[in-house]
């Protein structure tokens, strides 16, 4: 049985500790209000930048020509990994890496080189000597324009340049504070955008201003770039609700791990009381004699 | 009449019935009224006007983006968009100013003259669609 003392202080810790994962909860929860906000406010903006694509796809006739369609026998990929800058969030950043890890151990094609975003990411896959290129890290939580700018510009250059012929993005999808899904898709070369012969909403010969060749050649740096947002978004809001909940779940354990020391405390301070009884009693039986 | 959707990277700006629409197409602006035919074009930075179910115009600055015409719905994707009311004169002036002195400095690689020249191009539309709606 632990003394008084040392239960009292064990009490004193746990409950300093729970004071800290609360704060931590509160903040997650702050920042995952704005990130979600965020996601729910670029979703449209992607979805119809999805769809004038595709109508400009089965609008155009003959061969889209732009160099983000190119597609060539692999001889290098690149793979980027969008993690989080911090940790204590459950989970998410070890699925995320198991999966870029499993993904990798699948024997790819080509050579391989990685881009890594978040810190938790760079660490990872420089401990284990894989080729870094670059790494995008200390975001703060939360969406900077030209960070995201940059690392689009980053790969896009790469790949028309022709030293990548392959880009793999991962990164997770934000459903709900408490889900999240990891996905792997491919970023570069874009897959050619699918159309329905028989919607007739999707191929009502369109005019072009000026010709597709130029639209393309202004709407794919577009596309590109709401594509790096919306991975780097959803990552963030999926970061910030994964924390929130694993914030919670301590602040939880805390609670009952308090309320069951000072049960243990009160047992304690009763078996000493009652102890202190009998030494007081038995010493006045011995006195009466 | 026709439906308008306006968005943004940012935000969903608005969804609406108008009468008329006009844009700045990289060819030159272009007007749309009901009924157009299905188009695609990409537009640069410029003034954009159209006028609502009750026959009033608003007046936009847009910096640039994509707008697709099809069966009656007008979709806008604009780079930022803002009323005559939203814009910060400003710090357009600042970047007015920020633009030319780059400009200035011929030494630059390329890239950055060319970046330069749009957002010169940006700002002075914003100064333009200020001045026409103040």
């Amino acid at each position: 049985m632990p003394t008084l003392r040392e239960v009292k202080k064990r009490i004193r810790t746990v409950i300093s500790t729970k004071r800290i994962t609360k704060a931590m909860e509160m903040v997650a929860a702050a920042k995952l209000r704005r990130a979600q906000q965020r996601v729910e406010q670029t979703r449209p903006y992607s979805k119809k930048m999805d769809d004038m694509l595709s109508n400009l796809a089965a609008g155009s006739t003959g061969e889209i020509v732009h160099p983000y369609f190119e597609e060539r026998p692999i001889k290098r990929q690149t793979v980027v990994v969008v993690a989080s800058d911090r940790g204590l969030c459950g989970s998410f950043n070890a699925n995320i890496i198991r999966r870029a890890n499993e993904w990798l151990n699948n024997d790819p094609e080509g050579e391989i080189e990685i881009v890594t975003v978040g810190k938790r990411a760079n660490d990872f896959f420089k401990r284990r000597d894989w080729p870094i290129i670059a790494n995008v890290s200390d975001w703060g939580g939360m969406l900077d324009m030209n960070k995201a700018r940059d690392l689009m510009r980053l790969l896009t250059e790469r790949f028309v340049n022709g030293e990548t012929d392959r880009i793999q993005l991962f990164f997770t999808r934000f459903l709900s504070t408490v889900r999240y899904k990891i996905v792997g898709e491919v970023y570069l070369p874009i897959p050619r955008p699918e159309f329905d012969e028989d919607d007739s909403s999707t191929s009502t010969g369109y005019l072009f201003e000026p010709s597709p060749e130029e639209i393309y050649a202004a709407l794919m740096p577009s596309y590109a770039m709401t594509k790096m947002v919306t991975a780097i978004v959803e990552s963030l809001a999926s970061e910030h609700g994964s924390r929130m909940m694993a914030m919670g779940n301590a602040t939880t354990n805390a609670g009952e791990m308090i309320d069951s020391l000072t049960l243990d405390y009160n047992k304690a301070r009763q078996a000493q009381i009652t102890k202190e009884l009998l030494e007081v009693v038995s010493g006045a039986e011995a006195l009466r004699g | 009449m026709f439906k308008l959707s306006i968005v943004t990277p940012e935000r969903v700006y608005c969804e609406t019935e108008v009468e008329s629409l006009v844009v700045p197409g990289t060819d030159g602006y272009l007007g749309v009224l009901s009924h157009h035919a299905p188009l695609i074009t990409a537009l640069k930075p410029g003034r954009i006007e159209y006028r609502d179910a009750e026959s009033k115009v608003h007046t936009l600055a847009v910096s640039g983006g994509f707008i697709e015409i099809s069966d009656n719905q007008a979709t806008l994707l604009a780079d930022t968009i803002e009323s005559g009311d939203e814009i910060d004169l400003e710090r357009a002036k600042a970047a007015r100013d920020r633009a030319q002195e780059r400009m200035a400095k011929r030494n630059s690689s390329d890239i950055s003259i060319d970046r330069a020249a749009a957002a010169l191009s940006r700002a002075l539309n914003r100064m333009k669609v200020y001045g026409d709606t103040h």
